[in-house]
C-alpha cells in the first residue's frame, strides 16, 4: 500500500518535470546550436534584440526610480485605504495581458482617456517606442513595488529610528539604512520585473503593435517569425531562455549571498497572495 | 515616555524641554525632528545597523570621538565585525559607544539590563552606574527592576499607564511608598485587609486570611500593609508576646539565596535572612518557623481602586 503511493508520487513528479523541460529541450535540441547562435546575427533578430534591452531598460529605470520610494512610502506609514492601495498596486500581476493591453489603449489611446490632452501636445503613444515601455511599466512594475514593500516593511523599525535619534535626517536614513537592509529583497525584486517586462507579448501587441526595428520586441519577434523563419524564431527563443535563467538563478542566488533573513522566490509567491491583509 | 522625548513618539500634551530649550509644547504647537534633539537613545534591542561594521556604527553618530569611545568601551578590536558577531555585552557597549558619539546633551536608556542574563546583568549594572556618574549626563532611564532604578537613579518614579504614582529618592519610595503598588515594586509583600485604629498609637489589620496584625500607622477601612522582607526575622519558637511584635506562623515555602543572604517564604511573607542565622534556625522547606516583625516598621496604606499596570522609572543624573 504504501509502496504504491511512493511510486505515485514519483510518477506525478517524473511527469511534471519532463513536461516542463521537454519545450525548453526542443529549444536547443532541434537544430544545431552553431546554427541557432549564426541565425542571432539576422537583421530581424538584432532588431528585436536591441528593442527589447532599450525598452526594457528604460523601463527598469524607471520602475526602479520611482517604485523605490513609493515602496518606502507604503511600507512605513500606516493610513486609511493603504491595504486597499497596494491590493490595487498588485492587481496587474494577475491581470490577464489582454486586459492590460485594452486598458493602456482606453487610457493613452487616440481616443482614450488622456488621448485628448496627449494630442493637444502633439504626442501620440500607440504604435511607438514609448508604447512598449509603457506596458513593460504597466505589467513589470508590481513585480518589482510589491516586492520592495516587504522589504522595507521586514526592516527594523527601531533601527530606523536609532539612525533619527543619531541625527540623521529622513533622507539619510533611507539611502544609509533602509535602502541598504532592504537590499536583498530590493534586488530579487528587480530581477523578477526586469524577467516579466522582457518577457511581455500581449499588451505590447496590443497597444504598441509589432513594427520590426520600432516595436517588435523579442516575443513579437518570435511569433512574427514563426511563419517565415522558424529557425531565427528557435534562436529568439533559445535567447530568451537563456536570459531568463540568469535572472532566476540571481534571484535564487542573491539571498544566499547576502545571508538576510530576506526573500526567495518563493516567498514573493506566497507574499504576493497575503499582502493584501498587511 | 523616552520615544516622547526623543522625539519618536508625538504626546496628546505637555512639554518636552532640556534647560531653556524646547522640544515639544503641545500648546505652542512646537515640535522638533528628532534629529534636532540631542539625545542618546539606547534602545532595549540595542537598533544596531546590521549592515555596517562595529565602527561604522559608532561613527554614524559622530565622527570626531568615535575612535575614542571605542577605546573607552573596550571594544575596538571589535571594529571591524558585525553586530550579529558580537556577544549581547559586546552589543551594548557599541550601542553605548554610538549613542554617545553623537554627543548628546541628554542620555535615554530602555531598559539597559533586560536583554542580558542575570551574571552579565550584574556587571553591566556596575559598569553603568560607573559610567552615568562619569559622564555627569542628564539621564532617564526605563527599567521594571526597583533595584535598577535603586542603584542607577538618583531619582526613582514610579509610573504606571503613563502616570507617575510617586517621585523621590529610593530610600523615600522604600520608607513612605505612596500606594500598595509602589510598596510591592519597592520589594514589600502585602497583606490586604481591613484595618480599625484602637486608640492606643496602634492599628489592627485583619487581614483577608484571617491574621491579625498591628501597625502604628493610623488608618481605617479597607488597606494593604507593607513589610518589608529585611523587617522580618525567623525563629523556631514565637517570641514574648507583645502587641508592638507581629509573629505569623508558617511553614518555610522556599529559600532561594541572593547574594550571601537568603530569601525565605513563609507563609504569607518573605523574610531575609543572613546565610548564618538561617544554618544556625535549620531552615528548610516544609520547616515551621515563626516570621516576626515590628508594629512600627509595618506601614499602612489604603488598598487602591482596580489593579494596574507594572511600569517602574528611574532616573539618573
Amino acid at each position: 500500500m504504501r509502496r504504491g503511493f511512493d511510486l505515485l508520487l514519483l510518477a506525478a513528479t517524473t511527469i511534471t518535470v519532463a513536461f516542463l523541460i521537454l519545450p525548453l529541450a526542443g529549444l536547443f535540441l532541434r537544430v544545431p546550436i552553431g546554427e541557432l547562435i549564426a541565425q542571432l546575427g539576422s537583421p530581424a533578430a538584432l532588431d528585436a534584440l536591441l528593442v527589447s534591452l532599450k525598452t526594457s531598460v528604460i523601463a527598469h529605470v524607471i520602475i526602479l526610480l520611482v517604485g523605490t520610494p513609493a515602496a518606502y512610502l507604503l511600507a512605513m506609514r500606516r493610513f486609511r485605504g493603504r491595504g486597499a492601495l497596494v491590493a490595487l498596486i498588485e492587481l496587474p500581476l494577475v491581470l490577464p495581458p489582454a486586459v492590460a493591453g485594452i486598458g493602456l489603449l482606453a487610457a493613452f489611446g487616440r481616443r482614450g482617456l488622456l488621448g485628448g490632452e496627449l494630442e493637444a501636445f502633439g504626442v501620440s503613444l500607440p504604435f511607438t517606442q514609448a508604447a512598449v515601455i509603457l506596458a513593460i511599466l504597466f505589467v513589470a512594475s508590481p513585480f518589482y513595488v510589491r516586492q520592495a514593500i516587504s522589504s522595507f516593511e521586514s526592516v527594523d523599525r527601531e533601527v530606523l529610528d536609532a539612525a533619527r535619534t543619531l541625527g540623521a535626517t529622513p533622507r539619510r536614513v533611507f539611502g544609509r539604512v533602509a535602502l541598504p537592509m532592504a537590499w536583498a529583497g530590493l534586488s530579487v525584486g528587480s530581477a523578477l520585473a526586469f524577467a516579466r517586462g522582457l518577457g511581455e507579448f500581449g499588451a505590447t501587441i496590443m497597444f504598441a503593435g509589432s513594427l520590426p526595428g520600432v516595436t517588435e520586441t523579442l516575443p513579437l519577434a518570435i511569433y512574427a517569425e514563426l511563419d517565415t523563419d522558424f529557425t531565427t524564431a528557435l534562436a529568439l527563443g533559445a535567447l530568451l531562455v537563456l536570459v531568463s535563467g540568469a535572472l532566476l538563478l540571481l534571484v535564487r542566488l542573491l539571498p544566499a549571498w547576502t545571508s538576510s533573513p530576506s526573500t526567495s522566490l518563493f516567498r514573493f509567491a506566497r507574499s504576493s497572495s497575503g499582502s493584501t491583509s498587511a | 515616555m523616552l520615544r516622547a522625548v526623543a522625539g519618536l513618539a508625538r504626546p496628546g500634551n505637555g512639554r518636552v524641554a532640556l534647560g531653556d530649550e524646547t522640544w515639544f509644547d503641545a500648546a505652542k504647537s512646537i515640535d522638533l525632528r528628532p534629529e534636532e534633539r540631542s539625545v542618546g537613545f539606547l534602545f532595549q534591542g540595542y537598533a544596531l545597523f546590521p549592515h555596517l561594521s562595529v565602527a561604522d556604527n559608532v561613527a554614524f553618530g559622530g565622527r570626531r570621538r568615535a575612535g575614542e569611545l571605542l577605546e573607552r568601551f573596550g571594544v575596538s578590536h571589535l571594529a571591524e565585525a558585525r553586530p550579529t558577531e558580537l556577544s549581547g555585552g559586546e552589543r551594548q557597549r557599541v550601542a553605548l559607544a554610538r549613542a554617545l558619539a553623537r554627543e548628546p546633551r541628554v542620555l535615554l536608556l530602555d531598559e539597559p539590563l533586560s536583554a542580558l542574563d542575570a551574571e552579565t546583568g550584574a556587571t553591566v549594572r556596575a559598569e553603568l552606574a560607573a559610567l552615568l556618574a562619569e559622564l555627569s549626563l542628564p539621564t532617564l532611564l526605563v527599567t521594571h527592576d526597583f533595584e535598577d532604578a535603586a542603584t542607577l537613579g538618583d531619582r526613582v518614579g514610579v509610573l504606571v499607564e503613563g502616570r507617575v504614582r510617586q517621585l523621590g529618592s529610593a530610600a523615600e519610595l522604600v520608607s513612605a511608598p505612596a500606594d500598595p503598588f509602589v510598596a510591592r515594586l519597592a520589594g514589600g509583600t502585602l497583606l490586604h485587609g481591613v484595618a480599625r485604629p484602637l486608640g492606643n498609637g496602634l492599628t489592627e489589620l485583619r487581614t483577608d486570611e484571617g491574621l491579625c496584625i498591628y501597625s502604628t500607622d493610623d488608618l481605617a477601612g479597607r488597606s494593604a500593609a507593607v513589610v518589608y522582607p529585611w523587617d522580618v526575622s525567623l525563629s523556631r519558637d514565637p517570641p514574648a508576646a507583645d502587641s508592638r511584635q507581629n509573629a505569623i506562623d508558617g511553614t518555610v515555602l522556599s529559600a532561594v539565596p541572593v547574594g550571601n543572604r537568603l530569601r525565605v517564604r513563609v507563609g504569607p511573607l518573605v523574610a531575609e535572612i543572613t546565610a548564618a542565622s538561617a544554618e544556625r534556625l535549620g531552615v528548610a522547606e516544609g520547616e515551621p518557623m515563626v516570621a516576626s516583625f515590628k508594629a512600627g516598621t509595618t506601614r499602612l496604606l489604603p488598598a487602591p481602586a482596580g489593579a494596574a499596570r507594572t511600569e517602574g522609572e528611574g532616573s539618573g543624573h
